[in-house]
Parts: structure tokens; C-alpha cells; sequence
């Protein structure tokens, strides 16, 4: 049996067969290590378990090549949306553009600046890890930052004119991020030294996400022309009602349901798992306070803390179709770049 | 007799004491068969602080899951001492009540000894053996002081992230990779409000984020982390981690 033999047939009729597989320097990998470790005999049926891999997937667990290009999606939608507002990097900003930037203090117009360089090169850095064209490139037109699915006057109308909604759009997207890459970390867990690069790498990604949802909370909490955002506290201390229009640089119980609650809730509410999630891992929402099968605000009770400080001291994560759902809000109607 | 007697049993266990080896099998039922079984091998190795070449002198948190379990716990021990500290300095007594810095150090100390004692539980659930409580040696800070308290908190918190960072990928048991995550971006949460608080937009500074390139954590193995955290660690609490890996 050549299986090096089978793959070149397969490419004939099927161009996309290595795409299919983990990335063409893996399956290689996976075929010289199995070689290796198993009897001649037992080959074919570990090739067998590569092969139900790639093309029956759809039922089974992402693989770290899926969990990847699941994390390109949604670093090319926060790019693209401070690309649109702020203008890209090294670009000149555009006359309305260069509005927009006006209404926001200096260090909060550099914070922006920062962000937007980081998620341009989060882009960047997925891209490279990726075998060519996993994820195309998407065209700008895709997108409605807006929420209106294309009709450009959606529930964040104004989203590039008015600086409020601007940081509750980049919030959400923040806050729904730091969510996504927690859940999808475990399809990348690995024993070997580059599986672990891989992990590695997503939490670096992950927890910027979350530096920039601090920032961003703490923006919104003093307003857009505050120069000293983060000496403002929240309007009123474990008030949850205030949250959403007075964030703190943390997720506190759910959050009021975000920046504009009717379109954000649930970027702070449950998950739905998937059949394929590990038996362990809930996605419960951000209120939760039980954490390995402990409920700690009864368990801590005698510390006598604010309620919600338990559910403010975990981050929880979000399943891959959950994120795909949120970040659907902002393409237009019939597009599948999100599925 | 509407109520299932095994559940009335749980919830009663659930209000015990944390000190208390509560539902040593609670891990187990969350965790899985699998992780289950990672436990027990792993808790074969949690016996072997102080053995082979290790400092006796030394904290050894052990090797595997537990060993990355019990790192946390330290650090997250090293945290809480830190923010229980300076409520007893002039810098936090002074500030007022109303004030952000109050409202985020406040924060800070609840969510630390949250995950301290969360670390603790976990530990006992494994079923493993904590590492013993640490004495931290806080000589060079200065707690009336704001410079010296935020410098501090900005190195402990960028440190956690880092380590955090760092450890993940000697996890073995998805459970403790995700609870891990849920953990970190707290504490990157906690970081990037503290940078700003002591220089306003340095959320993400190049000396802890590659900015230049792919602006990604810049995070640190548990023995780089290990030295930085035992210069705030007593004689005799100094931090081993050799065996992670």
C-alpha cells in the first residue's frame, strides 16, 4: 500500500485533498511518526482514521487547521471594522475618517490606533499560519457594521460617525472574541513541540483580545473625549442595570446584556455545545459562578465579596457556531463568510 | 419526597467549608473518565517535592496537570497576598471611596483570592496535594506609596498573563486548559487597566506585546516566571517548577 501513491491520485481528482488534512506538513508528519510506532500491518487503518478526519468532519470535533481559520473570520471582521472607521494602517485617513478621529481624546484616539494595528496583524499572523487560501480574502462590501445585513442603517447606524457607538460596536466584537478563542483552545491542545507553538500562539492572541476589551470598556465607561479614561469608576459600583452604558474593564454577571443589549446580549449569554465538545466543557453564561463543578460564591460565602465579584473573576468561553452566529450580524444578507 | 436524596446530598456538601476536602470526586464528574484517570496518574507525581535534585529549600509544584495546577495556585497565592497587602497601606486607606482606584483595587482583591481559593478547591478535587501556603516577602514594596503600589500590581498582573500564557501548552485535561482561559483574559483584563492607570493607553506596550509584528502576548515559561515571582517569595516559599514540562 503507497499511500504517498494515493494522495497524488487523490489530488488529481480532488486538488484540495492536503487543505482537507490538518496542513500538508502535518499529515506528512502523522504518516512518518505512525510509520514509525506502529507494525507495517496497522498502517492502513491509522491512514483510514486520517482520512475519516478530513472528509468526515463535519460531525466531529475542528481541527486545529478549522479552530485557525475560525479565529482568521473573526480577526478579518475586527480588522476591517477599524480599517473602516479609523482607516487602515499606513493609510491616509479619508476627510470623514479623519472627522471621526477628531472626536476622540488623544490617548484614547492612539488606544484605537493601537488596536487596530494589532488586529491588522493578528490578519496577518493567522494568514501565515494557514496552508494558502484556507480562508479567502473577504471583500470589504461583505460587511455592515451597521447591523443592517447590507441596508447600512441597522441597529449601529452611525457606527462611523458617532464615536458611543463606535466603541459599543468594537466592545461587542472585543468581547466576543476573548469568548471565541477560549472555546476553540482545547481543539488545539497537542504533544508535539509545533501543535504547541500553534496553542501557544492563540492564547498570546487571546489575551490581547482581552487587553483591548479592557481598554474599550474603560473607554466607554469615561466617554469618547475623556483623556483619562481609566480614572473614571463605573456610574454605580455592582449596579448590573448600569452596565451596559458603564462597563467595567471586566465582564460583571452579564454584562446588562452589553453595549446595546438588544442586539448584544448574547455575547454574554450561554453557548450551545456542540456533540463534539469534550464531555467537561459547558459554555454557560457570563454570570456563572461555579467553576470545575464548584459553586464559589456559596462555597466563599464566609469572604463576605460583592455577588459579583465570582462571576466577575472567570471569563467564560463560546462555542464555535455560537461566534459564527454573533458575528453574522454584521454581513450582509447572503453572505457566507460565516456560514 | 419530590427531591433526588444524591443531589440534597451534593448540595450539602457544596456548602461545606472550602478547607474541607469536599467532593474529592467533583473534578471526576465534570472532568470526564478521561481527565479522571490523568488525575490519578498525575497524583503519583505530586508526592515528589523535595526529592531527586530539587532545593529542599525550595516549593516544588510538582510535575503534569497538578505541577501547572499548583503553579497557578502560587502565583495566584502571590496575587491575593499582594492585593490583601495594600489595603493596609496608606495609599489605599487614602484613597476615596468613590474613586476608580478604590473601586479597581477593590476588584482586583476579591477576584485574586477568588482564584486562589478556586485553585485551592481544584487542587483538593484533583485528587492532589496543594502546595503549602506561601510566605511572600513584600520588602521592596512601598504600600503608602501609588507609584510603588501600581508599579506593582502592572508587574504581577503582565506576569500572570505570561505565565498563564506560557503554561497552557503542558496542559493535558481540556477542562484545565479552559478553565485557564477563563482565568487569563481576566487577568489581561486586570493588566490593561492597571498599564493604563500608571500611563494612560499603554494597555499594550511592546514590553508585553509584539506590537512590531504579529501583536502577540509575549508569554514566559514557568522558569522565567519562577525567578521573577520568587524576588516577592520568602526563604523557604521560593517556587520550583522544574517539573513542568
Amino acid at each position: 500500500m503507497n499511500i504517498f501513491q494515493i494522495l497524488s491520485e487523490l489530488e488529481k481528482v480532488d486538488p484540495e485533498v492536503y487543505e482537507r488534512f490538518d496542513s500538508r506538513r502535518r499529515v506528512f508528519k502523522h504518516i512518518s511518526g505512525l510509520g514509525k510506532n506502529l507494525a507495517t500491518a496497522a498502517v492502513p487503518l491509522a491512514f483510514t482514521a486520517i482520512f475519516n478526519k478530513a472528509y468526515g468532519q463535519t460531525s466531529g470535533a475542528p481541527s486545529a487547521t478549522d479552530v485557525l481559520a475560525f479565529a482568521l473570520k473573526l480577526e478579518y471582521l475586527e480588522s476591517y471594522f477599524y480599517n473602516a472607521g479609523l482607516g487602515a494602517p499606513g493609510a491616509t485617513a479619508t476627510a470623514a475618517q479623519t472627522t471621526f478621529r477628531n472626536l476622540f481624546s488623544a490617548t484614547n484616539l492612539s488606544s484605537l490606533d493601537k488596536i487596530r494595528n494589532d488586529e491588522a496583524n493578528h490578519v496577518k499572523a493567522l494568514v501565515a499560519a494557514l496552508p494558502a487560501n484556507t480562508v479567502p480574502v473577504p471583500a470589504t462590501n461583505i460587511f455592515d457594521f451597521t447591523g443592517g445585513k447590507g441596508s447600512n442603517t441597522g441597529p449601529f447606524v452611525g457606527v462611523f460617525t458617532a464615536p458611543a457607538v463606535f466603541l459599543a460596536v468594537a466592545q461587542s466584537l472585543e468581547d466576543t472574541g476573548v469568548r471565541a478563542y477560549k472555546g476553540g483552545a482545547p481543539y488545539l491542545m497537542s504533544t508535539t513541540t509545533a501543535g504547541r507553538t500553534i496553542l501557544e500562539t492563540a492564547l498570546n492572541i487571546h489575551s490581547v483580545e482581552a487587553r483591548h476589551a479592557s481598554r474599550l470598556r474603560t473607554m466607554r465607561r469615561a466617554g469618547a473625549s475623556n483623556n483619562t479614561a481609566s480614572a473614571v469608576a463605573p456610574t454605580a459600583g455592582n449596579n448590573e442595570s448600569d452596565r451596559s452604558a458603564s462597563p467595567k474593564s471586566w465582564v460583571s454577571f452579564k454584562d446588562g446584556g452589553g453595549a446595546s443589549p438588544t442586539q448584544t446580549a448574547g455575547i454574554y449569554g450561554a453557548g450551545t455545545s456542540p456533540t463534539y465538545t469534550p464531555a467537561s466543557i459547558t459554555f454557560p453564561a457570563e454570570d456563572n459562578v461555579t467553576q470545575g463543578g464548584v459553586n464559589l460564591q456559596t462555597t466563599l460565602a464566609s469572604f463576605n465579596f460583592p455577588a459579583s465579584a465570582f462571576s466577575e473573576a472567570f471569563d467564560e468561553p463560546l462555542p464555535v457556531p455560537t461566534v459564527l452566529s454573533i458575528a453574522s450580524t454584521f454581513t450582509v444578507t447572503g453572505n457566507t463568510f460565516f456560514g | 419526597m419530590s427531591k433526588n436524596p444524591q443531589a440534597t446530598k451534593e448540595e450539602a456538601e457544596f456548602a461545606k467549608p472550602l478547607l474541607v476536602p469536599i467532593k474529592r470526586r467533583s473534578f471526576f464528574m465534570y472532568a470526564g473518565a478521561t481527565a479522571g484517570a490523568t488525575a490519578l496518574l498525575l497524583s503519583g507525581c505530586d508526592d515528589d517535592d523535595n526529592n531527586g535534585s530539587s532545593d529542599p529549600a525550595m516549593v516544588n509544584v510538582g510535575s503534569g496537570d497538578v505541577g501547572v495546577l499548583n503553579y497557578a495556585y502560587a502565583l495566584e497565592q502571590l496575587e491575593a497576598a499582594f492585593y490583601t497587602k495594600l489595603r493596609d497601606g496608606a495609599y489605599y486607606k487614602g484613597l476615596p471611596a468613590t474613586s476608580a482606584e478604590k473601586q479597581i483595587l477593590d476588584d482586583l482583591y476579591y477576584h485574586e483570592v477568588i482564584h486562589r481559593e478556586f485553585f485551592k478547591a481544584a487542587i483538593t478535587a484533583a485528587p492532589a496535594t496543594p502546595i503549602k501556603d506561601l510566605t511572600p516577602d513584600f520588602s521592596t514594596i512601598n504600600f503608602d506609596n501609588k507609584a510603588s503600589v501600581l508599579g506593582t500590581a502592572k508587574a504581577f498582573e503582565d506576569l500572570g498573563v505570561a505565565a498563564y500564557n506560557g503554561a497552557g501548552k503542558y496542559i493535558t485535561t481540556p477542562l484545565y486548559l479552559v478553565i485557564a482561559g477563563k482565568i487569563v483574559s481576566v487577568e489581561a483584563r486586570h493588566a490593561a487597566l492597571i498599564r493604563d492607570l500608571v500611563t494612560e493607553g499603554s494597555f499594550v506596550d511592546s514590553d508585553v506585546v509584539s506590537i512590531a509584528t504579529a501583536s502577540i502576548e509575549i508569554s514566559k515559561e514557568p522558569s522565567a516566571v519562577a525567578m521573577t515571582a520568587n524576588t516577592y517569595l520568602a526563604t523557604g516559599s521560593k517556587l520550583d517548577v522544574s517539573g513542568i514540562k
